[in-house]
């Protein structure tokens, strides 16, 4: 049987976070829940991929994490609202972490904040997107 | 007889919690987002509610991956500020009211709205934040609170029309207790944002501002918005509006607009913030 398509999949440059992308991602998730305890954020600073074998990751999903690829980890199944805090582990506020993602300086990302944030226009759908990269 | 006085709603930033922790509210920035609540600020102080229900959303803070409750109502006597990763704000302990907390988890549950029972739960910004935006920095908050957690990290959340209708059910519920309380509901969240993803950072003013609009004049309009044209118009963590119309639905359909707030950006963050009292009162 053939997936069923999902409307929001048009919408570009965003992972909707499902029941599908939880179940993928459920070792990101947990691993980034488990950085709301101090202890354990000593823990994983002190050896960052012994503390990941804990949580069954994928060596992808491992990679994304160490090499701090934040789209990544999201294409992964991971939330936005658990990677933050491997985010607040690094000492990133979700505005830094917002930037990365976009791949815009930190400046670059707090300047079009301030000139009123990201347009909508053009960046409703996918084709819109194409449209300006082809 | 407990009676729901006012709706309050208003978007819940983490940022501003930062801000406000670390004495940065004079900051021209802050200025700007903080001055935009000291009307706020006074009329509470005169309203004096006994309690506030607050319509909030976990940030992975209480709730993992593990179990994902469409509602959740808080249940405890207290909740402590969560640790989100920073540490946890320097805010007083959050006291319940677990009498009344217990009345409305059965009404509304008997009315068919399946709520989740929460006993134990850390609160994270969403809860704290509009307690800091209304209330200042008390050595205490001045009221009990019920927390209501409803999902909006793993899609789909509860459509705009079930959260309008339980905050219908909860005004039923509130009505029909005993004792005398004064009770104001909040709505928190929002209002455009993405901070996920390349298209992080999209904010729509003039989708915010229609909604703003509608809540005060035609509930209807905003109850009507499917979730698809949240992400799509107000940014995928856009979504989480649909918490106002918790907060909106335990008010009349004709209501009087206190207050209306809003500004571009706090950090990632369109941040709105909307007073309702009924026209009735
Ligand atoms: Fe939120």
């Amino acid at each position: 049987m053939e997936k069923p398509k999902k409307e929001y999949e048009d919408i570009p440059g965003t992972t909707v976070f499902d029941a599908d992308q939880s179940r993928k991602g459920y070792g990101i998730n947990m691993f980034c829940m488990s950085l709301l305890k101090a202890e354990n954020r000593t823990a994983f600073k002190a050896d960052e991929a012994g503390y990941l074998k804990a949580y069954n990751l994928t060596p992808e999903q491992t990679d994304a994490i160490l090499k701090r690829d934040w789209n990544g980890m999201l294409a992964l199944g991971g939330n936005i609202y658990f990677t933050s805090k491997l985010g607040a582990t690094d000492g990133l506020s979700f505005q830094q972490v917002a930037a990365k993602m976009t791949g815009a300086t930190q400046q670059e990302y707090a300047d079009m904040m301030l000139a009123g944030g990201r347009s909508v226009e053009g960046n409703r759908s996918k084709s819109e997107w194409e449209h300006k990269n082809g | 007889m407990a009676k729901i006085v006012a709706c309050v709603c208003t978007s819940h930033v983490p940022a501003i919690g930062a801000a406000l922790d670390n004495g940065k509210t004079q900051e021209p920035y802050w200025q700007r987002v903080f001055g935009g609540y000291e009307k706020s600020k006074e009329w509470i102080e005169k309203v004096k509610p006994d309690v506030c229900i607050v319509v909030f959303n976990d940030h992975a803070t209480a709730f993992s991956v593990d179990v994902v409750p469409t509602f959740a109502l808080g249940c405890a006597a207290e909740y402590t500020p969560a640790d989100e990763g920073w540490g946890p704000r320097p805010v007083p302990v959050v006291h319940g009211h677990p009498e009344l907390a217990a009345h409305i988890a059965q009404s509304v549950i008997l009315d068919e709205f399946d709520l989740t029972i929460v006993n134990k739960m850390d609160v994270d910004h969403g809860l704290t934040v509009p307690l800091s935006l209304m209330f200042g920095q008390p050595k205490e908050w001045p009221c009990q609170i019920i927390p209501l957690a409803v999902n909006v990290v793993l899609y789909p959340p509860p459509t705009g029309k079930r959260c309008y209708n339980l905050g219908k059910a909860i005004r039923k519920a509130v009505e029909s207790y005993p004792e005398d309380l004064r009770v104001v509901i909040f709505g928190t969240g929002g209002m455009s944002h993405q901070i996920s993803g390349p298209r992080a950072g999209l904010i729509n003013s003039d989708f915010d501002k229609a909604f703003l609009d509608a809540l005060a004049t035609d509930p209807q309009k905003a109850v009507d918005i499917k979730h698809i044209e949240y992400m799509r118009e107000a940014g995928a963590e856009g979504i989480e509006m649909v918490m106002w119309l918790v907060a909106r639905g335990a008010m009349d359909e004709k209501v009087n607009e206190i207050y209306r707030f809003y500004t571009v950006p706090a950090s990632n963050t369109a941040v709105g913030h909307l007073i309702l009292e009924n026209a009735s009162a």
